[in-house]
């Protein structure tokens, strides 16, 4: 049976259909929901802080949730641009934990920004990690301590490649408490 | 379990609910100040595990609510948070007993970091860490099924060598789940809050894995944008996995030797030694001893790491459990697939527990979850199973010729496919190549 809060995707600007889809498909894996992918068309001048020359996360979100939350999903917009909040120097994503919204970007989580060759499936498959990191907060996981736990808090890329795309037992019985 | 509480002090709204955020997320009890006085008042009716304060606020600084702190609560663990422009303030507030400072803005890793080692150091004083061992059962352990003599033998040895901080090398065949043993270690040891971070040494060429374990500065060579952390330092106050530990070169084997002989190692490209507090994990299927016999693996290398051993059993030597791991893994694959959970016929059973898993657990799992795709979705029946001829046949004695077999069966199966044939064995690429070339095969075999 598939519980009836789904996962709506939105996307600010990827360009890449095949990353979106893949995304998609892992985010319907980990949480066995059904998912939408939509696309949206943003002018991201308003949220570009021009002394860090990156985007504020914490007026992103608030625009996710005024204009394409609602109660019957958890939405998370998808960006590609450098992410900070005020106090951090960056943040591949945020979510309100146990709210309605999350953002996430891929921005950080290319090799190529860390002088090591391009490599689409690791991209991919970091930010598919990165987006069920946000969504499992916004169904009120936090940070989890279990090695490869998806929940478990990633600060580098590299954390993000020793996680899997999945939940540990324990926050996957937590996930399944909160829905029943 | 209890949640660990944090006051977060800071008169600009933008920190507080960024901080606020951050902390709820890593699954903190969070409540917030934005003056000193305030925070003082809140600090008489509750206690607090960590209290984060900015040094600069209007009315009574952070300094001078920091010695307040200190007279009412001595223990109290206070970080400061401090600009740049201001380090002599840090230091001031260190020397006044703060736990440690951070200028901001901070990157997510060292606030991270800072947190973990406050909860370290407020975890070591709460409580007794020997009593507790005593009492407490073993965690993260729930992917290692078995209740066979050889598996609660292995268990106890973890239990054992999960208090201490000695250096351990896990042996066994392929697919035996060395990987899991690690973490079960990590899970129990008091390195528990920090990151296990696993390295495949097979996988990788001597010059990645240099780059892999040690890291590299910003700038080091043409498109290093960011400075790029390297295993050790990622493992820092936590556990190290070197995964196949016997495929590396002979140099790696002196650098490595270093390292862990000093903890501290240089950035590619960088200046700076760096210093990581790690714990030692490494796993290998080759006979490590004798390898050192033959010259290819350093004596003084095998007996830093081979402080402890502890052998996973082959799944031949502990039958008893194939029921469990088989009703482990239907119920997980049938989960993933979101199908019904399906049954198990008695035939099909009878036949698993006949044959001797070369490929071990893994090999198991491989064959639980192509019956589940292939079966009916009512049972798993004997034909579903991929084993007759593997059954009878089977008069191989040497486990390389066993892997040799199993590799070249599976290449067969995929049509060379590689990338396929590595999936269904649960290897990287890289490690299917090296396999290939190892033992020499060609696709006209």
């Amino acid at each position: 049976m598939v519980p009836s809060q789904n996962i709506k995707l939105v996307s600010f600007g990827i360009p890449e259909k095949g990353l979106l889809d893949k995304i998609a498909k892992s985010v319907m894996k980990a949480f066995n929901r059904s998912v939408t992918v939509k696309e949206a068309r943003l002018e991201l001048g308003q949220y570009f802080d021009g002394q860090r020359r990156q985007y504020n996360a914490d007026q992103l979100i608030q625009m996710v949730e005024d204009h394409y939350a609602s109660e019957q999903h958890k939405t998370i917009g998808l960006f590609q641009i450098d992410l900070f909040i005020p106090i951090l120097t960056y943040i591949f994503g945020q979510a309100y934990l146990n709210g309605q919204t999350a953002v996430a970007s891929s921005y950080r989580l290319g090799n190529e920004r860390y002088g090591i060759l391009k490599n689409t499936n690791q991209l991919s498959d970091r930010f598919a990690k990165e987006v069920i990191h946000e969504l499992g907060h916004a169904f009120g996981l936090v940070h989890c301590h279990t090695p490869y736990c998806v929940m478990q808090a990633s600060t580098y890329v590299e954390d993000i490649d020793l996680k899997k795309a999945d939940f540990c037992a324990k926050c996957k019985a937590l996930l399944k408490n909160k829905n029943s | 379990m209890k949640k660990n509480s944090i006051l977060i002090v800071d008169d600009e709204a933008s920190v507080r609910d960024s901080l606020y955020n951050w902390f709820l997320e890593d699954g903190f009890e969070v409540s917030c100040a934005e003056n000193a006085s305030k925070a003082l008042n809140m600090l008489d009716n509750q206690r607090f595990d960590i209290i984060l304060a900015d040094i600069k606020m209007p009315g009574m600084d952070g300094l001078e609510m920091l010695r307040r702190i200190k007279q009412i609560i001595p223990d109290a663990v206070v970080i400061v948070i401090t600009a740049f422009a201001t380090v002599d303030t840090a230091v001031q507030a260190l020397k006044d007993g703060a736990f440690d400072y951070v200028t901001k803005p901070f990157d997510p890793d060292d606030l991270s970091h800072l947190i973990r080692n406050a909860l370290k150091q407020i975890t070591l004083s709460t409580e007794n860490e020997s009593l507790r061992s005593l009492v407490v059962d073993l965690e993260n352990v729930e992917d290692i099924i078995g209740e066979s003599e050889p598996v609660k033998q292995m268990l106890t040895e973890v239990e054992h060598v999960a208090q201490s901080n000695a250096s351990v090398i896990i042996t066994g065949e392929s697919g035996t789940g060395k990987e899991l043993i690690a973490k079960a270690i990590h899970s129990n040891s008091s390195r528990r809050f920090f990151p296990l971070v696993s390295v495949h040494c097979g996988a990788l060429t001597e010059s990645l894995l240099e780059s892999e374990l040690f890291g590299h500065e910003k700038g080091a060579f043409t498109g290093a944008v960011y400075n790029r952390k390297g295993r050790f330092e990622m493992a820092d106050n936590g556990t190290i996995f070197l995964d196949e530990i016997a495929t590396i070169s002979t140099k790696m084997q002196v650098e490595l030797l270093r390292v862990l002989e000093s903890k501290t190692f240089v950035r590619v490209g960088g200046h700076k030694t760096i210093s990581s507090d790690f714990r030692v994990i490494c796993a290998t299927n080759r006979d490590l001893k004798k390898m050192v016999q033959e010259g290819s693996f350093r004596e003084d290398l095998y007996y830093r790491l081979n402080v402890v051993n502890i052998r996973v059993p082959p799944l031949r030597e502990r039958k008893d459990d194939i029921p469990l791991l088989v009703n482990y893994f239907i119920e997980k694959y049938c989960t993933s697939m979101s199908r019904s959970k399906v049954g198990m016929d008695k035939t099909a059973m009878k036949r698993l527990q006949e044959y001797d898993f070369p490929g071990n657990v893994r090999e198991l799992e491989n064959i639980i979850e192509r019956a589940i795709v292939v079966g009916n979705g009512k049972e798993i029946r004997l034909k579903d199973l991929p084993l007759s001829k593997e059954v009878s046949t089977n008069k191989i004695e040497s486990l390389d010729e066993l892997e040799r077999q199993h590799i070249v069966n599976i290449l067969g199966k995929y049509s060379w496919n590689i990338s396929r044939t590595a999936k269904a064995l649960s290897i990287d690429r890289v490690t299917l190549y090296n396999k290939i070339k190892k033992y020499d095969l060609k696709q006209n075999d």
